[in-house]
């Protein structure tokens, strides 16, 4: 299963991104290969508009099965995300990844319903 | 001539001077009102019209037509605003974010992309006395105020040739304002002698000279607060237009709905000293 995290940084004691479309970095985890890799998402700071769309066509790119992060996509960016059938599990804003992931494995994370 | 009000801060006064404004120079010259705070226009609350036209206004925004489509994904790359998201063998359409620059219909190779019109809000033509009044509203949902700020400044250019016109704008320094604000001949900002006034007035400031327009202020609530905004004023060289005193008669006009100028003597003053100042300032503006 291949997991992505909001990060703002590379490492597992890195902060969550709270933020959805402009999170700095995507941190990917695959558990069953145990192996991590880094997308950096940093031009999306640069974007006046659509940055939830634009990040969210990228996650859409990387085939991920889980994303854990803080907030939530706002609308557009679920719209896009909705038709991934990826999982989205909010609430891990002010987590590390290392602790966003055992809280997923526990199931202390709420999964993101979209409003439509 | 076109006169726009506008003003950093939310709440400063800018309805109340432009009502108040157009309807005192509408007893003497042909003058159109225009509510271009599409968001939330209210100068219709004190002024009590009769409607003479309403009509619907749009935008065009691209529909993918996939039995057409070939997936190539320019109109992806050339949206600079992510509107047009191509998923796989989906292309999304984000209705809210599209700027209708038509850059992904016009260059797409198979035409999937065709442009369709969208509702974005409401103009309203009202009349009172002399006195034209013009309010577009967007539609609830809409999130650019721009593009119908656009068409309606258009709509009365084209309407209502050699009249003097006072744009009512938005508040803030961002695009509605610039876009209320760029076809003036002259702006007035209205600000109030606080804290928060002083400091979104520097901000309105740097935006008209940007913009490179002749402006001057007005002092709402005058003898409320400090005189920092008065120092500043001074230190800059803006030319304060006019003070309308801080009067809880005042305040109980405006919450009536009532035009101030018609019961308060020192208002009408006011008044008289703006349309001086910005008759001598605009040349040859008034026919």
């Amino acid at each position: 299963m291949k997991i992505v995290f909001t990060a703002k940084g590379k490492e597992w004691n890195s902060p969550v991104d709270p933020r959805f479309g402009r999170t700095e970095y995507f941190f990917i985890y695959d558990d069953e290969k145990n192996e991590v890799s880094i997308a950096n998402n940093a031009d999306s700071s640069k974007e006046a508009h659509g940055a939830g769309p634009k990040t969210a066509q990228k996650l859409f790119d990387l085939n991920a099965d889980v994303l854990i992060t803080g907030n939530g996509p706002g609308e557009n960016a679920a719209t896009v995300l909705n038709q991934t059938g990826l999982k989205i599990y909010v609430g891990a804003g002010d987590m590390t990844i290392k602790d966003a992931y055992d809280a997923f494995k526990n199931d202390k994370l709420p999964l993101f319903k979209a409003k439509k | 001539m076109k006169i726009a009000i506008a003003s950093g801060k939310g709440g400063t006064g800018k309805t109340t001077l432009s009502v108040n404004l157009a309807s005192y120079l509408s007893e003497t010259f042909n003058v159109t009102l225009i509510d271009l705070d599409v968001e939330e226009p209210n100068a219709g609350l004190f002024l009590n019209g009769k409607k003479i036209l309403s009509e619907e206004k749009f935008k065009m925004i691209p529909e993918w037509v996939k039995d057409k489509c070939t997936l190539c994904g320019i109109c992806q790359e050339v949206c600079n605003f992510h509107a047009v998201i191509q998923l796989g063998t989906m292309i999304l359409v984000f209705p809210e974010l599209c700027h209708s620059c038509y850059a992904c219909s016009e260059l797409c190779p198979v035409d999937a992309l065709p442009a369709k019109q969208k509702k974005i809000g409401d103009l309203t033509h009202y009349k009172i006395n002399k006195l034209n009044f013009i309010e577009s509203k967007l539609t609830i949902g809409e999130e650019q105020a721009v593009p119908l700020i656009k068409q309606t400044v258009e709509y009365v250019d084209s309407h209502f040739k050699d009249q003097i016109k006072i744009y009512d704008s938005p508040p803030g320094t961002s695009c509605p304002v610039i876009e209320s604000v760029k076809g003036a001949d002259f702006v007035i900002l209205v600000t109030e002698p606080t804290p928060f006034g002083l400091n979104d007035l520097k901000l309105a400031v740097e935006t008209v000279r940007e913009l490179n327009k002749k402006f001057g202020a007005v002092i709402n609530r005058f003898g409320a607060g400090n005189n920092e905004v008065i120092d500043y004023c001074k230190k800059e060289n803006i030319p304060v237009l006019a003070k309308i005193p801080d009067k809880k008669e005042i305040a109980e006009l405006y919450s009536k709905g009532h035009l101030l100028y018609k019961e308060i003597p020192e208002v009408l003053n006011e008044l008289e000293k703006i349309k001086t100042f910005i008759f001598n300032e605009v040349k040859g503006g008034v026919k």
